[in-house]
């Protein structure tokens, strides 16, 4: 397969006022892989993550300097949309976030109908197929117009994950999405993960890793606002070239 | 050996206080209900809900006028109240740094503890001095302005339950902010705000010092809210400090529908929370 850069970020500074949460940092991310961010807490990498779609600037007085391209196009230019944009490049958070006044087929409907007016049966499709994708299917089926807030802390987890799928983007970011799941819960988010890559790109915070190991092609160590290393998985766990990267993988701090 | 028996007086002591609290704490409102109906629902009857008052030594008529009044008079008033009330609300919890969110909450807090006849004495300066005439208006004005900032605060707490991380998701979802606040974070916070609003009507419903100032009350049934208007506590107010032992009659009557009126409100609000509870849990 022909290797394609889908998202990529160049000399990437992410500000809070005048605190540097993120320095000078160049990744790129290939199309239809899954890529780990590891690093001890407060290292920058879930405010990285932030930046890829636009939701750091949401922070109070978040704002960046450098590029983000996305499929060669800097995001950050000024007739991008932040909204169209992140309908591209789709968010899932630590915790459970299902919109609590909403049944499970109007949670994973919602990203369209922000989007516009679409017909009754494409809307039917694309929500079934949304959640067989997230492997939820066959435990909604029956209940699709019950409350979110019924499913389990796992299973809603996984409905965010088909409510992010649903408007069909190109990216998707997680954030240590498996943080507050059981070893159960925990396992089919990687499975699902490890499966998705076949039609999105995949960038996921983690703090475990072992997670980081278990389904990424690629590891980026954050470590104090600076990206230490990047490289592919097996060698960054294996062989990594940084003498902080080895010290982290080890547990020998963070 | 000792100190466990002694731990377990010491808290049984204390569980016993507040048992007594409580009781202290509920025991006026179930003699008054009790007073209330012993007094007052004798006095009940179709003519009651249906007529107007008669003239003193008279037997007879009803206080329809009355209960008209206070329905048309905390209507209005919560027309203005409510959507005011809410519309701060939303803006106070939406922008919570900015100088006039909280000037805003700051000023709403000194309004919820003003007594409510200033602001009688306040609306009868403002309207009633200058037109030269009282009217429900002006009482629904008083009651507006009484309640806008007890609907604006709750509103504005309700909204700051929301969680964060349920705006974010929903704009990471390629939300647009404004649609993020209202279908999203209000629609959610939304059976908290009629629960509040709902509470807020009753205790306005009962108010009686703005009134006597503003909707002056009537013998006579009037639909005209430019006019001077009967309302429940106007009755209950009159007839209480009448000199006739039939009026003293209806004005506990009126007190019974009045309480029964705040208490309907009370329910409905209950219902309304309970509802949100079942939806959460």
């Amino acid at each position: 397969m022909a290797e394609t850069v889908r998202l990529a970020t160049a000399r990437l500074t992410a500000m809070y006022g005048k605190f540097t949460a993120v320095k000078d940092v160049s990744i790129t991310f290939q199309a239809n892989t899954v890529n780990a961010l590891i690093g001890p807490s407060g290292c920058g990498k879930s405010t990285f993550l932030r930046t890829l779609n636009r939701m750091h600037e949401l922070s109070e007085e978040g704002w960046i300097t450098g590029r983000v391209l996305l499929d060669g196009e800097d995001i950050y230019a000024s007739r991008v949309s932040p909204m169209q944009l992140r309908r591209r490049i789709g968010m899932v958070f630590q915790k459970p976030t299902p919109f609590p006044t909403m049944s499970v087929y109007d949670n994973v409907a919602a990203g369209l109908r922000v989007n516009g007016r679409p017909g009754r049966s494409e809307l039917d499709g694309v929500v079934e197929h949304s959640l067989k994708q997230a492997a939820l299917w066959d435990e909604v089926k029956d209940r699709l117009r019950g409350s979110a807030l019924a499913l389990s802390g796992g299973q809603q987890q996984r409905l965010c994950i088909a409510r992010t799928l649903a408007p069909r983007p190109e990216v998707i970011l997680l954030d240590e999405p498996t943080a507050s799941l059981d070893p159960g819960g925990t396992q089919r988010i990687e499975e699902l993960v490890f499966a998705l890559k076949r039609e999105f790109t995949i960038v996921i915070v983690t703090h475990n890793l072992q997670q980081a190991a278990r389904v990424s092609d690629t590891t980026s160590f954050f470590y104090m606002g600076t990206m230490v290393e990047t490289g592919a998985t097996r060698q960054l766990f294996t062989t990594p070239r940084e003498a902080r990267t080895e010290a982290y993988i080890t547990g020998r701090f963070g | 050996m000792n100190r466990r028996v002694l731990r377990r007086w010491v808290s049984n002591g204390m569980v016993g206080l507040m048992i007594l609290a409580v009781i202290v704490a509920v025991l006026p409102l179930v003699f008054i209900l009790l007073n209330l109906v012993i007094k007052g629902a004798g006095s009940l009857s179709i003519a009651f809900f249906t007529r107007v008052p008669v003239p003193a030594g008279e037997t007879g008529g009803g206080v329809a006028n009355a209960i008209v009044g206070t329905l048309l008079i905390v209507g209005t008033a919560s027309l203005v109240g409510v959507p005011v009330g809410v519309g701060a609300g939303i803006y106070c919890a939406e922008y919570p740094g900015a100088r006039l969110a909280k000037l805003t909450r700051f000023l709403a807090d000194v309004m919820n503890g003003t007594p409510s006849i200033v602001v009688g004495v306040f609306a009868w300066t403002l309207i009633v001095a200058r037109v030269r005439h009282f009217s429900g208006l002006a009482g629904s004005c008083a009651l507006a302005m009484l309640m806008i900032p007890m609907v604006m605060r709750t509103t504005e707490e309700l909204i700051r339950l929301v969680p964060h991380s349920l705006r974010e998701a929903a704009l990471a979802l390629g939300y647009p902010r404004w649609r993020t606040s209202l279908a999203i974070v209000l629609r959610t916070a939304l059976p908290g705000i009629v629960t509040g609003s709902l509470l807020s009507i009753a205790r306005i419903a009962g108010e009686t010092a703005p009134l006597l100032l503003t909707a002056l009350g009537s013998q006579y049934f009037s639909l005209d809210i430019t006019q001077p208007m009967a309302a429940l506590p106007l009755t209950v107010y009159q007839y209480a400090t009448g000199p006739y032992e039939e009026w003293h009659r209806f004005a506990w009557a009126a007190a019974l529908v009045l309480i029964l009126v705040v208490l309907t409100l009370s329910l409905l609000a209950r219902l309304a929370t309970g509802r949100r509870f079942t939806l959460n849990g």
